[in-house]
């Protein structure tokens, strides 16, 4: 097994599925000449050239769309978000267009077409470069939504979501992609919509995704020492959503703590909670918690930005909480 | 009224062709207003009347390789493609044997096979659409075009300018035509736009333009033919002006009080239907025949509107269906 960094991890699934399909191609702003702002397309520019690695001007709204149209006519387009808080001024192609083509034209046009980058929140970047917006796709029938948390998962499920014929948002996590993991050196995907049992326990699910999920962990083992046994459930994709994995957790522990990085309003937890106690009430013997952002805005200064952000304490506290 | 005589027969039966198809337009959306009025038709309605030689002869320009990106005032331009009124009148009544299944409506028309692109209902929006459409022909190494139309009011967001960029600095194969109406919805251009003439934006890319006056069908083909040539040379985008007129409201809800009812009557003269009629008859063609032409379409229109009418719903297991794709 290879030890690889996330970064590289996701390349390698490019780069292979490229070699595979030419009519896949990626594009965005510095993935060429650049070698991609966060790095995650080196070296690929001159593996496949400029005309399937493609450097844009900044203007979101026109190379999404350019994306979308040419998926209609049988292109595989990657588009890369130099990170996704600049998805928003293209957040029309992607709902209007993308999530709606197949559906509005009567099953004429699937969408093989991922949006790809990085997303989530931290290093002190301020209110407009520090936000997940998972929730605000998943929230969209049309799309799928995936947000890996490792190197190995990065790369399986980059490569099925490069597969799959649906417009795929695809979240990277900007502070995970120096981090390394074990990748098999043979060939392999992850369906979309099946998530994993990251760390076994019977007292409490801890359901979470992509960075939150070292806070999880790092609670996790914290608990450990005073005879708290959690379990993790890293859903991987929000759409389509691994249910069951959820209620047969939940139906083992009687206890559900959903930890994200986004805000809590209208969040994806939400979504999670009420599935569980629609699905799973009479297994509860506690109210579904949450662990979130903060309701604000990021702020710049580090003791606030800390306090915004949720943490393995804040987590290990919920679940104490949880458990008296 | 200025006429051109069509020359031979050649331009004669080609005029009739195009007048042929106006009228079909023009038909099939006075059939669709009826429908609409009494209940039959729901959501938006949004007529082309008027703006008919734009879409005839645009896309008299173009082969059956090339594409059609169109907005929510797509049935002019449907037609125009040669689709069949049947399936595009069913989807107007929301029926399962509609051109969309049903699932469009009267803004998204969409023909797969006929690459006609959809109708969408998000002003400009689509045009980088058109824009991705054309990238991919040329990334296939197709000499396929796109034409994408547009209203004047789509000028103004930021999807025009992105879109022409990107196609500019690509070459794209795409002609970009701006079917000036001069109202956006109920907003005149004057209040909207700061260079009233729209094709002089295309200085800004460095793209070839042109503008013309959009009554004279032949005219709008020739000069439609001579930016799809250019596309399809690799020379890249061209963006077209076509002034024109929009005799209904912005929507069948819209009584349009914000115009003169001179302004009307006044463009009313240009109705390019009466000047193809008017050059026809100076190229030889009888009264007579041309209002046998004009009853057998509106035999065709009546057909259309039995099978929209006598079709069947979708469905109710349509409901989940083609949310997503099936797998590859």
């Amino acid at each position: 097994m290879a030890i690889l960094t996330y970064r590289e991890a996701l390349n390698r699934a490019m780069v292979e599925e490229m070699e595979k399909d030419p009519s896949i191609y990626l594009m965005g702003e510095e993935v060429g000449h650049y070698q991609g702002a966060y790095k995650v397309s080196q070296g690929m520019l001159d593996k496949f050239g400029e005309e399937r690695v493609i450097d844009t001007p900044i203007s979101e709204n026109g190379f999404a769309g350019i994306g979308v149209g040419s998926a209609m006519v049988g292109l595989r387009p990657i588009i890369e978000f130099m990170t996704w808080n600049f998805s928003l001024v293209a957040i029309d192609q992607i709902i209007n267009s993308a999530a709606k083509m197949n559906y509005m034209s009567g099953g004429q046009f699937p969408m093989p077409i991922v949006f790809r980058g990085a997303g989530g929140a931290g290093g002190r970047l301020g209110a407009q470069h520090s936000q997940a917006f998972e929730s605000w796709y998943a929230h969209c029938p049309g799309l799928k939504v995936v947000c890996p948390a490792t190197p190995k998962d990065a790369y399986g499920l980059l490569k099925s979501s490069i597969r799959d014929n649906n417009p795929t948002i695809f979240i990277e996590s900007e502070v995970l992609y120096g981090s390394k993991g074990e990748v098999p050196e043979q060939e392999y995907t992850i369906p979309l919509g099946l998530g994993e049992i990251k760390r076994k326990g019977t007292d409490i699910t801890l359901i979470t995704w992509s960075r939150a999920l070292g806070f999880a962990e790092e609670a996790a083992s914290i608990l450990e020492k005073e005879g708290i046994s959690v379990e993790i459930v890293d859903l991987r994709s929000l759409r389509p959503l691994d249910e069951n994995l959820i209620y047969e957790s939940v139906k083992k522990t009687n206890r559900a703590v959903v930890v994200e990085e986004g805000w809590p309003v209208a969040g994806f937890g939400a979504q999670i909670a009420y599935l569980i106690q629609k699905n799973a009430f009479a297994y509860l013997d506690h109210p579904v918690e949450r662990v979130t952002q903060m309701d604000v805005p990021m702020s710049y200064a580090a003791n606030l930005e800390r306090m915004s952000l949720p943490n393995a304490t804040r987590v290990a506290d919920t679940i104490r909480e949880m458990l008296q | 009224m200025v006429s051109s005589i069509p020359k031979d027969s050649q331009s004669v039966s080609e005029l009739k062709e195009f007048y042929r198809q106006m009228v079909l337009i023009r038909k099939f959306e006075e059939a669709a207003a009826k429908a609409y009025s009494v209940g039959k038709i729901g959501g938006f309605l949004h007529l082309y009347i008027g703006q008919e030689a734009v879409g005839v002869g645009s896309i008299a320009a173009l082969t059956p390789k090339d594409y059609i990106v169109s907005t929510y005032r797509d049935h002019g331009h449907a037609l125009a493609r040669g689709l069949n009124p049947k399936p595009l009148m069913a989807e107007l009544f929301g029926k399962g044997t509609g051109i969309s299944k049903g699932n469009g409506g009267s803004m998204h028309f969409f023909d797969r096979n006929a690459h006609f692109m959809g109708g969408h209902g998000i002003v400009g929006g689509h045009i980088s659409l058109a824009a991705g459409i054309a990238f991919a022909s040329k990334f296939k190494k197709e000499d396929s075009v796109t034409i994408c139309f547009f209203g004047e009011g789509a000028a103004n967001i930021g999807s025009f300018h992105e879109g022409l960029n990107l196609a500019a600095i690509w070459k794209l194969p795409v002609v970009f035509i701006c079917e000036n109406n001069h109202y956006a919805m109920g907003t005149p251009e004057y209040r909207a736009l700061a260079v009233k003439d729209v094709s002089v934006r295309a200085y800004a890319y460095d793209m070839a333009r042109d503008h013309i006056e959009g009554d004279e069908v032949r005219k709008v083909r020739d000069h439609v033919q001579v930016a799809v040539e250019r596309a399809r040379r690799g020379e890249g985008p061209t963006l077209i002006e076509v002034s024109t007129y929009r005799f209904r409201g912005h929507s069948m809800s819209d009584p349009a009080k914000y115009r003169t009812k001179e302004e009307l009557e006044a463009y009313k003269k240009k109705d390019p239907l009466m000047r193809a009629r008017h050059e026809l008859e100076l190229g030889g063609i009888k009264t007579e025949e041309l209002d046998k032409m004009d009853l057998e379409i509106q035999t065709q229109i009546e057909e259309a509107y039995e099978y929209a009418e006598t079709s069947p719903e979708p469905p109710l297991s349509q409901l989940h269906k083609h949310v997503y794709a099936e797998d590859k």
